[in-house]
């Protein structure tokens, strides 16, 4: 966890979630001391690159991974709904049978699964898509179908893992409309994402890097709690860690110093986690090449 | 072109299984085909009955292997003892009635009687039961059924846990609260609806294409046939279990086929097998099937004589279903199911 300026918690073991969770595959650690509460009505975000461990902790949450060592809390198996990331749906079934099929494997009974079936293709404006075969949708479309699938049987925790990765923007908005209607529902939603812009609008987030939790708090806790200041320039100098936005250079500085000409700004989310992937980096020893 | 070569050689060498197909497949043919594929049966299995059975015993032909004497036998007790495969020939050695019983649905057994007896014109002339003419068709089209149903059953549904893997589903199935026996028989419930079907169909066109005669009772072929279908269809599902993609899936089911068909009795009979060979058969379900069909259809065999093919199947059915149900808690459980999950659940390790 990155040294903190503010004041952010060891851990959130609120509602849901992991507490000190570690997962090996054999000789690899994909998940090492994780901890994170998952708190009903709110959104919890996990994000990192590619092979964080975002998706080992999404499946150790939701019971398919089991956990080396640490402690896990979810509520009984028919309040878990799970939406995978490769969509998780039948291509060859059509949406309204993907759907009747979850309601039952949840034992929704008949009457119960057509009203919630029906209310589930409103919000998801797919209701003339229902008896199109769900590969042949679109992505943002298919992406909706998962989501009603993982929410069939209105569960008291929902884990998304990337649900809005490959779809445009105007799919990404609705799954957005769809997941802050889950939260206001008072349902625990957890959603693992690469993009920073959805990780903002979370109450909190969990950034990983390579299974360690880099950090955790709600996205201006974390801003706050990155350690040095963050330089802006209009062009990149040298023995200064640097990274390029908008067409400008962004400067992180340790200790405060401020390198010549450049004007201090305050960081936003995206800035904050290089700054605490860059800190983290610094503070471990060296690797000779 | 080379780099094109290499690239292939490449992914050649990444796919384990192919390469293990390419290398032990051709061994294995010339191996089993070398000892299994014999038609030729030296010692056929003899039961010498009648008044005289213990003289004429030491008379037949060195072919007839003697396993029984059954003085006190007459006609009716040869005739049941060949309808329940408890050998091939039976010699009545009676000097009122002397007669020489031989099963014709076990084909090549019978030719090998029929040939050691015309070289030995001191004994009665054979007479051929159940099969008179030696028809080849009686025998084969029960056990051709077996196989069309276990080429179907077993890669079909080989692919069913695979497709759900390469989509992705598996994932969403193992957070369902489905047990890993609800999701086997979930699997091959459909597919064995979809058997039975093709089971019937199989057998009228057998019996009105080729004329083969239907001479035992149906339920008892029926119980045969379910159990075998259990099998098979559960071996699809255990394959399935096992393979990353249909590709291998395809590859596996039929690398199970290759041995059912050469080492079933479907074509080679057991009889003449190398023992080193012929172990193999008895860990397959086609050969207690084709027992089962040629003993209802051709000998009208009744259920007690079947007990032990059958008993087989229900062990091999169990035995795969137990694997299958194992794999699918590996993939579909990890963290266990059942009580642990009716209520909130807290999981916990040092």
């Amino acid at each position: 966890m990155i040294a903190s300026r503010g004041r952010l918690p060891e851990d959130r073991t609120t509602g849901w979630g992991l507490d000190r969770v570690t997962v090996r595959f054999g000789r690899l650690t994909a998940l090492e001391r994780v901890s994170l509460g998952v708190g009903a009505g709110a959104v919890t975000a996990v994000i990192g690159a590619d092979a964080a461990g975002k998706t080992t902790l999404l499946r150790v949450l939701v019971g398919a991974v089991r956990p080396s060592e640490g402690r896990v809390r979810r509520p009984e198996k028919r309040q878990v709904g799970y939406m995978s990331a490769g969509s998780g749906t039948y291509g060859d079934l059509t949406v309204d049978e993907n759907l009747a099929f979850a309601a039952r494997a949840y034992g929704l009974s008949r009457g119960v699964a057509r009203s919630r079936i029906g209310e589930l293709l409103d919000r998801t404006d797919l209701m003339a898509a229902r008896r199109r075969l769900a590969g042949l949708l679109s992505g943002g479309m298919r992406q909706k179908l998962a989501l009603a699938v993982a929410i069939v049987h209105e569960p008291e925790l929902v884990v998304l893992d990337e649900p809005t990765t490959g779809v445009d923007p105007v799919s990404r908005a609705e799954l957005w409309r769809l997941i802050a209607e889950l939260a206001a529902a008072g349902t625990a939603v957890l959603m693992a994402t690469t993009y920073v812009d959805e990780a903002e609008r979370a109450g909190s987030v969990l950034v990983l890097l390579r299974g360690r939790p880099l950090a955790l708090g709600t996205p201006e806790e974390i801003r706050r709690a990155v350690p040095g200041e963050l330089y802006e320039l209009g062009g990149r100098i040298d023995d200064w860690r640097a990274w390029r936005r908008a067409g400008r250079w962004r400067v992180w500085s340790p200790d405060g110093r401020a390198p010549e000409g450049a004007r201090l700004i305050e960081p936003d989310l995206e800035d904050g986690l290089v700054m605490a992937q860059l800190a983290y980096e610094a503070s471990q020893p060296e690797v000779a090449a | 072109m080379l780099a094109m070569a290499l690239k292939e050689l490449r992914q050649l060498a990444r796919d384990r299984r192919t390469v293990a197909m390419m290398i032990v497949l051709p061994v294995v043919l010339l191996v089993v085909f070398g000892y299994a594929a014999r038609f030729d049966i030296d010692k056929v299995p003899t039961i010498v009955a009648g008044p005289a059975a213990e003289e004429a015993a030491s008379n037949v032909p060195s072919r007839m292997d003697v396993i029984a004497t059954h003085p006190e036998w007459g006609r009716d007790q040869a005739i049941d003892a060949l309808r329940r495969a408890q050998a091939t020939v039976v010699v009545i050695a009676d000097p009122q009635h002397p007669a020489v019983l031989v099963d014709g649905a076990n084909l090549f057994g019978a030719q090998s009687v029929l040939r050691a007896l015309a070289a030995n014109p001191s004994l009665p002339k054979a007479e051929v039961l159940f099969n008179p003419d030696l028809a080849t068709s009686f025998v084969m089209v029960p056990a051709l059924m077996g196989l069309v149903l276990v080429f179907i059953g077993t890669i079909v549904t080989s692919l069913g846990v695979v497709r759900e893997r390469q989509s992705g589903t598996l994932e969403q199935l193992a957070v369902m609260p489905f047990r890993p026996r609800d999701v086997f028989l979930g699997k091959v419930l459909p597919y064995f609806g979809v058997a039975i079907v093709d089971l019937v169909i199989v057998v009228v066109a057998g019996l009105w294409i080729f004329g083969v005669p239907f001479s035992g009772a149906p339920w008892i072929f029926a119980i045969g046939a379910l159990l075998f279908l259990f099998v098979a269809l559960g071996m699809g599902v255990l394959i399935s279990t096992v393979s990353q993609n249909q590709g291998q899936a395809i590859q596996l089911a039929m690398m199970t086929l290759l041995p059912q068909i050469l080492l079933s009795g479907m074509i080679f009979p057991l009889d003449s097998m190398a023992i080193g060979v012929r172990w193999i058969g008895y860990l397959l379900p086609l050969t207690y099937f084709v027992q089962i069909a040629r003993g209802v259809m051709i000998r009208a065999a009744p259920f007690d004589a079947l007990l032990v093919p059958m008993g087989m199947l229900l062990l091999l059915g169990v035995i795969v279903f137990g694997l299958s149900v194992l794999r699918f808690q590996r993939d579909l459980a990890p963290s266990g199911t059942g009580s642990r999950h009716r209520r909130s659940e807290a999981e916990a390790s040092a």
